[in-house]
Parts: structure tokens; sequence; C-alpha cells
């Protein structure tokens, strides 16, 4: 059965191009521009989708992006609207949440059980026996939710760009289009965005029979498409708006993240139900929804229609419906004295019966309750009537409900509008918007066609003298209108209920009223109880509804009620559109491919890609880690050491600033020498380490710890504008690449690269030259980490493979090898180094490391000092010692992190641990009570299955402890 | 079908009483007025009222009840926490959250799904270890797992995380569960209030007197109230009530966000935290992904949503579960996490006479209501601290006493 009217002037829909697509299994065919409603619809499908609770039959019922009565989902995707979604040929899809069909949903017999879920039933229940708790769960859990997810649907994400604007204009109807040209004269930059496919708003699909709407329309666009500076875009949803006019606009194809000066929002107005029994019947509409099937799509709605009216609105759809040959078969006014204007007589003349002062009692439903057959009408003033016969009972197939509105406001309340309720208009208005907002046409109470018009003209003039590109005028915005468009309680009770107030969460007026009864008796604790506006259309038509009854309940007036708190989104947005492309941040060294080629394996260090180790055909992870310890041990090694942080700090306070900072001293170093530098945070906690080096009075150079080298260079800028101090911090972390030549070879490896000499007298422990090394510029400083005589290496990173390669064919003869992450760990292990967030927490003090010596307490002042000072008298609660296994034992491995326990108290934990092939045997670094850390103590470690190994506190460094091999004359 | 809702459906009366009455008028005195009607205030005001016998007590709420960071978390609990105080104190919580619906019969969904917390690095696996065995050593169910392990479990994650920071293995703390936290908040309310209790929402307080460091009254906008104890369990608006008695508490004050996605059928039954990825997500009974992310970088005193949160997030959730990408994220929002520096809470007696304290519950708060309430409503009955919050009190700070749970915070700070 067709539904598709003859065309209609503007009508969104391209006969030419009919569209195939699947509907619950079975074949379809609309037009190009049909949504998957409006193509249904005209295929004569009524029943769209199954209710959330009590899986009741839904049809079309706002048409707007107010309710989810059409929720659809294709496999790949879920939750798919479909008065919003244009139809694709090809496409198949079907209701979300029903079990088996649609039409033979098993759950149907759910709304039969309504007597036994109450509103917040599940509070009630299912709780006891406490075991069938979990059985009740799954149950619910099952029936809830909306739809199916597929696990192997492929991520698809859209483009994410920026927008700049001088105004953007949020509605592309009326308001927002004359608001549009009166700013474009000012040569303001301009985008003015809609929702939907189309310009127009209500000048689509209303004032048809009023008038020239499609040819003001018309005159409207070429006006605007005149302007250059005018951009329309359509399709695309204001999602959300954040502080300083950032507004996030979405369409099919991409997000984006538009700044705008100035924000107009002409966002209209959602039509508002009204509430009886049956209320959500298929057939059953929003007048405004009735008019856009008609108008934009030329569909059908109903062939017997009683319209529900509090406003003239619903007379004006009188006439249109009588238009396209629809029967209206009466015209139900809330009103007592009805309509006053000419329309009451207009609508009489097509011999359209009006009932002033009625309300629709119930509608009644067909079969299945899959659609409207009629309705009972009763009288206001008699309400009960004492027999059956005071009532009125019509026939229909259809019911249009034009009750009221409410604005369009979740831009406006997202940008911290002040909205009131305005007890003459019966809806809210915006009575302040923050500086760059202005609101403009029905959103801000303005109703007649020609002061919407004017009204947007003013938010125009209004915004472009805001941003200063026309002189503020006088202009005056027209007058709010006078007369109320919305009733002020289109709502009747009924003992059989189903009235529904939120058609989302399938809540009734019975729900509201127990949920007050219960004590949930504000809007936001009846919204967490009821669930009354947490549904996918967040409350669009609900919320009004529900503050009407709650205000009727407590005897209250609606002055001064507000609606809960509006969050982004206006309407929810995927999260392929937020996430966008993904940029994830990954940063590779200079050496990348160098380590790629030689066979590293990678391990992620922060956003950092390292060399864990490298592997060699036949050996194991630790068999190749040993082989590059012992390599670095007996002839030379070289690591990438390009993340650590790097920082070049210049300027006459550089030495107070790090001596504020570090907690050694550094006045007296000498240029051309480096030192050990500890950091600590104000309470005394060890935050992060490095190798402070003078390049000249004023001139320093630092590095820190790789995980560390954002947070110090962020904290440096930081004090040097607290402190007032004058020092130019660089941060070179990725501008330099650095890497570590360590072995007794490594004097000999070097020396025919570099123009600096190494000879020792010349370049002694702990000095830092700056010369060339194979031809790029560098610093080389002697650093001991690892153990071993050895040069740090900086150097511009685009030198850096260019002196890897260098060094590594310079090294070949001597046994040059890489080594990476996990043998640099060993290595300085060896040594007894610890590694700052290793070997550290987020409470480690110096004192507690062994870091003491590093504290030079009697400095002025430094950050942690006067913690430090305090707790230095303090008993001590932990020590870190280094400790031994027995030459033979080998297993089971006690991990990083086992805890040192004693009579069933936790004393400390491993914080290093693994064999040294230097020693030939397990080696590591753990806290333990201080009566335990003299040297010949024994730790009791709890292994991860709970058994207890001992080990030996012996000193640290395990090896090489005078220091000689980082000396030695290689 | 429970017998409760058959009773329902027979009843032609509505079957169920009001949960809360509407207080009159404040009275002259109370013996405990307690400063902020979320979990935690109204839990203290049930134990005061249910173990200790004290029932002339005033719970002052500016808002409505739950209104603050009682609605705004994710409602996870679980107590896989890193220091011996800290699991200890969790773990009590714990416990008493699983009797909670039989002894408030009202049903809080409260629902034990496994939490996974995410290592992507070799440094976070070291501290999930550290983490199992202090729970373990604890008595504390939680333990390392690896790859195959989760993937059993969450069979939908891609743990390769489209080739950035591939997943290494997990801290699997099985007691992990998701409550429903409205209702824990109206539970012990009911608790409370049916016990003579007093509930006052929207009634600010705006001062309070305090005369030879003893606390003697409190100043709301509804009028003086005579009292010698007051507790305060206001959270993220802690500095402001402090403030009024002449405290200090090295309190910060950040924003923390979280969403929720459009509801879909049931697929997740974990929850599922990432540290590297600044992710929490777990699925609702109602269907919907609940979500959330790091501390927004900045102090503020505000509940405003960023659109960099949603962008960020939605990108990490992605990079586990790629096909969500057309799955929508409905509404978000933001709460206040009153921080400290060691990222425990601070409870207990105050150098104030009559003045406790129950604050710094950044990111922590809901999974310690129970516990709070309790140790709390001793604490206060008792003039003196019970056992297991003496870690926690005001006073550490100045003795460097701190209990360092940084590194079991949910989600990267």
């Amino acid at each position: 059965m067709s539904e598709r009217l003859d065309k209609r002037q503007g009508e969104w829909i391209d006969r030419s191009r009919s569209i195939h697509f699947q509907f619950e299994g079975d074949d379809y065919t609309g037009f190009h521009g049909d949504t998957i409603s409006s193509a249904l619809w005209a295929n004569g499908v009524h029943i769209l989708g199954r209710s959330f609770k009590y899986h009741r039959p839904r049809g079309i019922f706002g048409f707007d992006d107010i309710d989810c009565n059409a929720m659809m989902e294709s496999g790949s995707t879920t939750n798919i609207r479909a008065d919003l979604t244009l139809i694709e040929e090809g496409m198949s899809v079907k209701a979300v949440n029903t079990l088996g069909s649609l039409k033979k949903d098993r759950l149907r017999f759910l709304d039969y059980f309504s007597a036994f879920t109450p509103v917040g039933f599940y509070y009630k229940a299912f709780h006891t026996p406490k075991r069938l708790f979990p059985f009740y769960e799954n149950q619910i859990r099952k029936i809830a939710g909306l739809g199916k997810i597929d696990a192997q649907t492929p991520m698809k994400t859209v483009i994410k760009d920026y927008g700049f604007c001088d105004i953007l204009i949020i509605g592309a109807g009326p308001a927002g289009l004359s608001a549009a040209i009166e700013a474009a004269a000012s040569g303001a930059n301009i985008i003015i965005i809609d929702q939907t496919p189309h310009p127009g708003g209500t000048l689509s699909y209303r004032y048809k029979n009023k008038g020239p709407a499609i040819d003001l329309l018309n005159q409207l666009l070429e006006k605007v498409k005149a302007c250059n500076n005018i951009k329309l875009q359509l399709s695309t949803l204001a999602s959300g708006y954040y502080a300083d006019h950032w507004v996030c606009l979405t369409n099919k194809e991409r997000m984006t993240k538009l700044r705008a000066q100035s924000v107009i929002v002409a966002s209209g107005c959602y039509e508002q139900p009204a509430v009886f029994h049956n209320n959500d019947l298929p057939g059953i509409m929003l007048a405004s929804g009735a008019l856009r099937l008609i108008n934009h799509y030329a569909v059908k709605p109903f062939q017997h229609v009683v319209i529900l009216a509090a406003n003239a609105d619903g007379y004006r759809c009188a006439l249109d419906f009588h238009e396209v040959g629809i029967h209206v078969v009466a015209l139900v006014d809330l009103r007592r004295e009805g309509e006053q204007s000419e329309l009451d007589k207009q609508v009489k003349g097509l011999g359209i019966t009006v009932y002033r002062g009625h309300f629709i009692y119930e509608a009644i439903a067909g079969k299945m309750k899959a659609s409207v057959q009629g309705v009972v009408l009763r009288n206001l003033d008699t309400d009960i009537p004492v027999n059956k016969e005071s009532e009125i009972k019509l026939n229909c197939d259809g019911i249009a409900m034009s009750v009221g509105w409410t604005p369009a406001d979740g831009i406006l309340r997202q940008g911290s509008t002040r909205m009131e309720y305005d007890t003459r208009l019966e809806q809210f208005l915006p009575i302040e918007c923050v500086k760059g907002i202005f609101a403009a046409g029905r959103v801000n109470g303005v109703y007649a066609l020609k002061d919407q018009l004017e009204d947007g003209c003013c938010a125009g003039a209004e915004a472009t003298a805001l941003i200063g590109l026309t002189k503020p005028g006088n202009n005056k915005r027209p007058p709010k209108e006078e007369s109320p468009q919305s009733h002020p309680y289109p709502i009747s009770d009924h003992p059989r209920g189903k009235n529904f107030i939120d058609l989302d969460e399938d809540v009734q007026v019975k729900d509201i009223v127990n949920s007050v009864k219960e004590g949930f008796d504000s809007a936001e604790l009846l919204k967490r109880y009821s669930t009354l506006g947490m549904g996918p259309s967040q409350g669009k038509h609900a919320n009004l509804l529900a503050l009407r009854i709650l205000a009727h309940l407590r005897g209250e007036t609606m002055r001064g009620k507000q609606i809960t708190t509006a969050r982004p989104f206006t309407s929810p947005i995927s999260m392929g559109h937020l996430a966008g492309r993904i940029f994830t941040p990954l940063r590779r060294t200079a050496l990348h491919h160098r380590h790629k080629a030689l066979n590293a394996k990678f391990m992620y260090a922060g956003d950092w890609l390292r060399p864990e180790y490298y592997m060699t055909d036949g050996l194991s992870r630790n068999q190749c880690i040993e082989t590059e310890v012992q390599n670095v041990r007996n002839r030379i090694g070289i690591v990438d050491q390009g993340t650590l942080g790097k920082i070049e700090i210049n300027g006459p306070d550089v030495v107070t600033l790090l001596e504020k900072v570090y907690t050694g001293r550094f006045a007296k170093l000498k240029i051309g020498m480096t030192r050990y530098g500890l950091m600590c945070d104000e309470s005394g906690v060890i935050i992060d380490d490095g190798v402070i080096s003078r390049l000249a009075d004023d001139r320093y150079y630092i590095s820190t710890t790789s995980s560390g080298s954002a947070a110090v260079y962020q904290t440096l800028q930081r004090l040097v504008i607290e402190w007032g101090l004058e020092v130019i911090l660089v941060n070179t972390t990725s501008t330099y690449c650095a890497m570590n030549l360590a072995g007794p070879h490594a004097r000999k490896v070097l020396q025919p690269l570099t123009d600096v000499n190494l000879d020792p007298d010349a370049f002694p422990y702990l000095g830092i030259r700056e010369g060339i090394v194979a031809n790029v510029p560098a610093r080389l400083s002697r650093v001991g980490f690892v153990g071993e005589l050895g040069y740090e290496i900086h150097l511009p990173a685009d030198g850096a493979i260019t002196a890897w390669d260098a060094i590594m064919t310079a090294g070949q003869t001597h046994g040059i090898c890489p080594f990476g992450v996990e043998a640099q760990r060993m290595l300085r292990l060896e040594k007894g180094h610890i590694i700052v967030s290793q070997d550290t927490d987020g409470l480690t003090l110096p004192f507690e490391a062994g870091m003491k010596w590093a504290v030079k307490m009697d400095k002025p002042f430094f950050i942690g000092q006067r913690s430090l000072k305090i707790i230095e008298n303090k008993q001590r609660e932990r020590i870190l010692v280094g400790f031994i296994f027995p030459k033979n034992y080998l297993s089971p491995k006690p991990k990083e992190c086992n805890l040192v326990v004693k009579n069933g108290e936790i004393k400390g934990r491993i914080t290093s641990v693994g064999f040294s092939p230097t020693m030939g045997q397990l080696i590591g670094l753990a806290y333990t009570a201080p009566e335990d850390s003299d040297v010949g103590s024994t730790l009791s470690i709890k292994l991860d299955d709970g058994s207890l190994v001992e080990a030996k506190v012996v000193k640290i460094p395990f090896y090489d402890p005078k220091n000689l091999r980082q000396k030695i004359n290689g | 079908m429970p017998y409760r809702l058959l009773r329902f459906a027979l009843n032609k009366k509505y079957a169920e009483p009001p949960m809360f009455t509407e207080p009159s008028k404040l009275k002259k005195s109370y013996d405990v007025v307690i400063i902020g009607g979320g979990g935690h205030g109204l839990a203290a005001a049930y134990y005061l009222a249910r173990d200790h016998g004290i029932t002339n007590v005033a719970v002052i709420e500016k808002n409505y009840i739950g209104s603050g960071g009682t609605g705004r978390n994710t409602a996870i609990v679980r107590s896989n926490y890193l220091t011996a105080e800290g699991v200890n104190f969790y773990d009590k919580s714990v416990k008493l959250f699983l009797d909670l619906s039989t002894e408030f019969n009202l049903n809080l969904f409260y629902s034990e799904r496994g939490h996974f917390t995410l290592a992507h690095t070799d440094s976070a696996l070291r501290t999930m270890r550290w983490r199992a065995e202090v729970n373990k050593h604890m008595g504390v169910e939680s333990v390392l797992v690896d790859r195959a392990f989760i993937k059993e479990i969450i069979p939908e994650i891609d743990l390769d995380c489209r080739h950035n920071m591939p997943v290494m293995g997990a801290l699997y703390h099985p007691p992990g569960a998701i409550a429903r936290h409205d209702a824990v908040a109206w539970g012990y309310g009911r608790g409370a209030n049916m016990r003579g209790v007093e509930i006052h929402q929207n009634t600010t307080v705006t001062g309070i007197e305090v005369k030879n460091n003893k606390v003697v009254g409190v100043k709301t906008n509804k009028g003086l109230i005579q009292t010698n104890r007051i507790l305060s369990a206001v959270a993220g608006y802690t500095p402001s009530i402090t403030k009024m008695v002449g405290l200090r508490t090295p309190i910060v004050i950040h924003p923390l966000q979280a969403c929720v996605t459009e509801p879909m059928k049931p697929w997740l039954n974990a929850i599922v935290v990432s540290a590297s990825f600044h992710l929490y997500i777990s699925q609702s009974s109602r269907g919907e992904l609940v979500m959330g992310a790091s501390l927004d970088p900045y102090e503020l005193h505000s509940t405003r949503s960023t659109l960099d949160f949603a962008e960020g997030l939605s990108g990490h959730t992605l990079e586990l579960f790629p096909f969500l990408s057309e799955c929508k994220i409905l509404r978000q929002w933001a709460g206040l996490s009153d921080m400290t520096p060691d990222f425990s809470p601070i409870m207990g007696k105050t150098c104030v006479e009559g003045f406790y304290i129950d604050a710094g519950w950044g990111t922590w708060g809901f999974k310690a209501t129970p516990a709070s309430g309790k140790t709390m409503a001793f604490t206060v009955a008792n003039d003196q601290n019970h056992e297991i919050i003496q870690p926690f009190n005001l006073s550490r700070f100045e003795q460097y006493e701190l209990v360092g749970e940084k590194g079991a915070a949910s989600v990267g700070h």
C-alpha cells in the first residue's frame, strides 16, 4: 500500500531515483532522499520498533530526533536512528531489541506484566537470595540494552578538522537565515548549519496554507547564495558547545572543531507531546512530525485523524491535513475558550468538528496495539463522566498532537545560558546568554514568522557589533510571543496507565507519581530513580512533561523550576567521529632503523620505542642479554640513549636555578666538567636524576631520565617564571641524539673518529668536551652509568646515523656490539646504580635509596630541603640494600616487586633483580627494614607462589667497588 | 518472579513507603551535624544511628542527595591497592558492599565482574606485580595474568591495540565490581532516615562557629544549628568547609570526567582499566558503556565538560575495542576530585575539637563509601580515630607519614 502523495512543492525526495532496501528481511522501495522511517511509512509499514521496557509497537512519533521509537541495526552498525538516516541502495536493517522478529517479538508479553515492574522495580527485587542475583542480573542485562554489537565490525573513523569563523549560526530556518543575511553585510565570515539535509526549518514544512512559505525560503536562500562570506552546511549537527565558543560540528563524513567569535542559536523548538492512555500507538504523532512527513517526503501519515490542539498551530495543521486529502475527524482543543483567531472559522468551514475544552482520555488500540482505531474524549469540566455515554468516541487511524513546544536549547544550556520558565508563554526562555551567544527565533520565544525574521536580523546585527565589525545599532528585538503556545498541563491520568511521558524509557505518569511518593521529588532525583530522560533522546520530549507533573504533585507552579543539567552531546555522536584517525604519539630515536636492521627487539618506554635487546638466532632472550653485558665488560658496546631528556640551560641565573632544583652543588662545577644531579619534590621524594654539565660560565647542559624529560622541562619552565630568573631553557630531547660507547676498548675505537683528545689527562673522568665525531659536531662526556670506560656522545639527530655507522665500523675489529635496555639495566645493577621510578617509588627519600651523598643539606635552599631536614631526624622506615643469592641458587627466580617480609609483615620489595653474568649469581636491590639492612643480614623474600626464599645483604656496588674500571687506560 | 514484585502487582494501593521523609524545619541543635549528603555523609549517618545509637543527627546537603561524586563516578568497587593500609581499608569496604543490598533491602546491583588493569609497558607490569604481591599478602584476590588469560575472558579485546603499545599482561582482581551508585546513597539515606536522622537537602552551610578551638555550631542559609560534633564529608568542596574552621589541608581540586554510550546488548562483563591509555570502561546493567579517563591536568573548581576528553577517550577505547567506532557517546559529565599528595584520603579527628574530616577522596571515593561511613561513624561517636583509618589522619602531612597510593590510583596520574 503506497501512502505517497502527489509531488509537494519543495519536497526532499528525488522521485527519479528509486532505492531498494530491506527491513526485517522484507524488500521495500523508497526514493532517494527518504529516511528509513519515511520510506517505510510510505510503504504502509507503521511498526518501526519496539519500546524499551514493555516492547510495545512503536512508529513515527516526533520525526525530529527527539525520540528513539525507530532504532535499527544493520549487523555491523547498531542503534541507527531511522527517522534521520537516509536509505541507501541495498541497505538491510532490522529493529533493535526484539526477540524473534519485530512483528512477533517474543518479549511483547512484557506489556501485560507491567504491573510487576513498577518504577525502580529492579531496586526492589532480585537481591535475595544473594546467590540468585547473578542469574537475575544476567537475565536483566539481556533484556535491557538496545542494539547488538558485532565485534567483527571493522573500525571506521572519520576526518577531523578545525574550523574558524566570525559567526556560527545554528539553524537554517527563518531566524537563522535572516541573521546570516544581516550579518553578512558587515563582511563577517559566517557559517550557518542545519541538522537536516535541506534548509528552511519551519519554512520547509509549515505555513504551506498561509502564503508563500517556499517562495520566502527561496528568496532568503537566493540572498544567502549571493553572499560569498556565508557558508551553508547542511546535514550538520552542533553536537556540543564548550568554553569560549568552541563548538563540535558533526556530519556523516567529518567532525569539525570550530572556534567562532560569536554564536547565534536559531535552533527552533521541539514539539512536545500530550499524555493520555496509549499515547504511544503507531499513528499517534506530533503534528510537526506529521507535517514533515507530508511536506518533506510526500507521505501521508494517516487517513483519518483526530487533532489534539492547544494552540493555533493545531488549527493550521487541520487546514494542511485537509488540503492533502486527510480526513480530519475532529479537532479537540484543550482550551475551554478554543481558538480566538480566524483559524477557528476556517477549520469549521471545512466541516471539521471542534471540541473545545476536551481532552483525549485514551486512544483505542487496534490489534496487537499496532495501530490506533479511535479515541475517547472527555470534557475537561466534567472530567470523569458518570456514565460512559458522556464520553465521546471517535474512529480514526491517527492522532496529531499540537499542544506545545520547548526550545531546542541544548547548545544554549551547554553554553551556560540562564533559562527560565515563562508562565505567560508556558515554556522556558533564554534570559541571559553568555557574551557572544545570541538566541533568535522560536528558541527565543518569538513565534510569528515576521518577528522571527526580525529577531534573526537583530541577532545578526548584535553579533557583528560584538565582534567589532559594525557599530552597535539601536535595533530593538521584536516582542516575544504574547499568547501561550503551550498547554500548561496536557496530561491526563488513566486507571490503566500506559500514558507515556518518556517513550525511550517507557516511563508512565504513575511512575512519576510513585517516584515522588518514594521521596524522589526533585527533577534530578526523579531522573535517576525513574530513568526518565536517561534514554538515547535524553528527555527531549519528556523532561518538560515530567517537570510539569512534579510541580503539580508538589502543588507548586512552574515558576523557578529547572530541568536537569544539559550536557553534551545534543544528539549522540560516534566514537569514530570523536577519535578521528587516532593520532597516537609514538617516538622513535634517530637510530631506530639501524636497530631494526640489527634485529633489535623493541620495547615501549613511555611513547618511545627502544631496543630491549638484539636478537640472535639460536640464543634465548636471557642469553642475548648476557652476551651483551659480557661484551661491554670485556670488549666494547654501544647503547642508544636518545630517549634521555636533554635540556640546554643558558643565562646569568642558571646557577641559581640549578642550585635550587637539584640537591647537589653546581656553583663551583668547573667548566668542562659534569656532575650527577638528583631532584626531589617539596616533600623530599626523589623525582628525577641526570647529569649536569657545565659548558661555560652561564651555559649548562643537563640530561634527565627518559620518562621524566617532559615533566622536568615543564617544572623548570614554571620555576624560572615563578622565581623571576633570567634563564633560557631549550628542550633538545628530540633534536639531539645520544649514545653511550662503553667498554675497555672505548678509547681506542673513538679516538680515530674525533678531534677531541681522549687522553685521560686531557679528558678526565666526568669531563665533557666539544668537538666532532665522524665529522658531526658532538659533545662527549665521560660518565659511568654502566661502570666501564665510556663516552656518552650527544650530537644532532640528523648526524646520528653517520656517527653510529662510523663507530660501528671502527669498532668492528675490537668486537663492538650494540646493547639494549635490558643489558644496560644489568650493567648498572652490577654497579648498584639506581633507576629513578624503578628503584624508587612515589615516596622514596634520598636517605632510603642510599643517595645521601648526592644531597647537600647545608646548601641555603633546594626543593625538598625543608622536608628532608625534618625527616632526617626521624626513624627510617626502609633502606634500599643490595642482596645476592648463593651462586648455586637458580630457581625459582625471584622477580621485581616480590615482597620482603618479616614475621608476616611487609618490610619492602625487590626493585631490581637479575642474573649477573659478571658475578655469576642472582643479584638485586630491595627495600627492607633498617634493622635488617646491615651487610650480612638475611632477607626473606616471598615469591609469586607464596613460598619464602632467603637472600643475603651485601655491600654495593656488586662489581668493581673501587670504580677502577671507568678510569682505566684502555 | 520474586515475591516482592508480585505484591506490587496484586496490591491496589502503591505498596512502597517513601524512602525519605521530608524533614520540617531545622531543629535548634543536633548531637551531630554531617555536612554533605553524598554516599559518605549518609553512610556515616546510617552507622551512627545503627551502630552507635546516635540518631539526633542532621545531614546538610546543599543540592540533592548524591549530587556530588556519588552520582558522578564510574561506579567501580575494588580493593587491589598498593599499600597495606590501603588494601586493608578498601577490602573492608568491598566486604561491606557485598551485604548492603540485603541489609538495605534495596538492590544496589552490586555486580562482581572482575577487574583488569592492563599493563602496556614493563614498568607498568612491575607496578602490577607489586600490587598483586601486596594484595595476595593481605589476603585480597589479585593476580598478574598474561595475554592469553585476558583474551579468554574478554575475547573482543584487541591486545595489540592496533600496534600501539600492545598489552603485555594485566593485574586481575576477580572481586572487582560495579554498582548502581546513586542507589548506594539512597540506601544509606533511607536506612539513616528510618532511624531518625534528618536529611536536609537544598541547605547550604555558610559558616562554622568555633569557640576555644571547639566547634559549637553550624550556620546555614536556613538558620543556625548548635552542635558539638561536625563531620565534613564534602569531597570536592572540602577547602571551603575547612576554611571555615581555619584548617589547612594539602587538597587540590581537579576535574575528572566520564561519559556513557547509548545502551547496547551485553558483551563486556569485565571492568577494563588501562593506565597507559588513561581509560576505564565497564558495561552497566542497562547496557551502556561507562567510561572514564584520568584527571584533567589542571586545577579547576568546575564541573564543565571538555571535548578533548571525549576525543582522547574515544581514540583509546577504539584502540582496545575497534569495533565500537560507530557506537555513540550519549552524555559526558565531570565531577570534582579532591586530590591529596599521596593519593590517600584524609580521615578522622582534626586539631579542632569536634570537627571530623572525611576528605581527599580524589578518584577513589565511591568504592570507599561503606568503610568510610563505618569508620567515621565510629570516630565521631567515640571521639577517637578508628584503627584502620589512623594512617589517613590529616596530621600525617606534617609528620611526613604519607601513604603512597599513587601507583594504584585508577589511571595514570
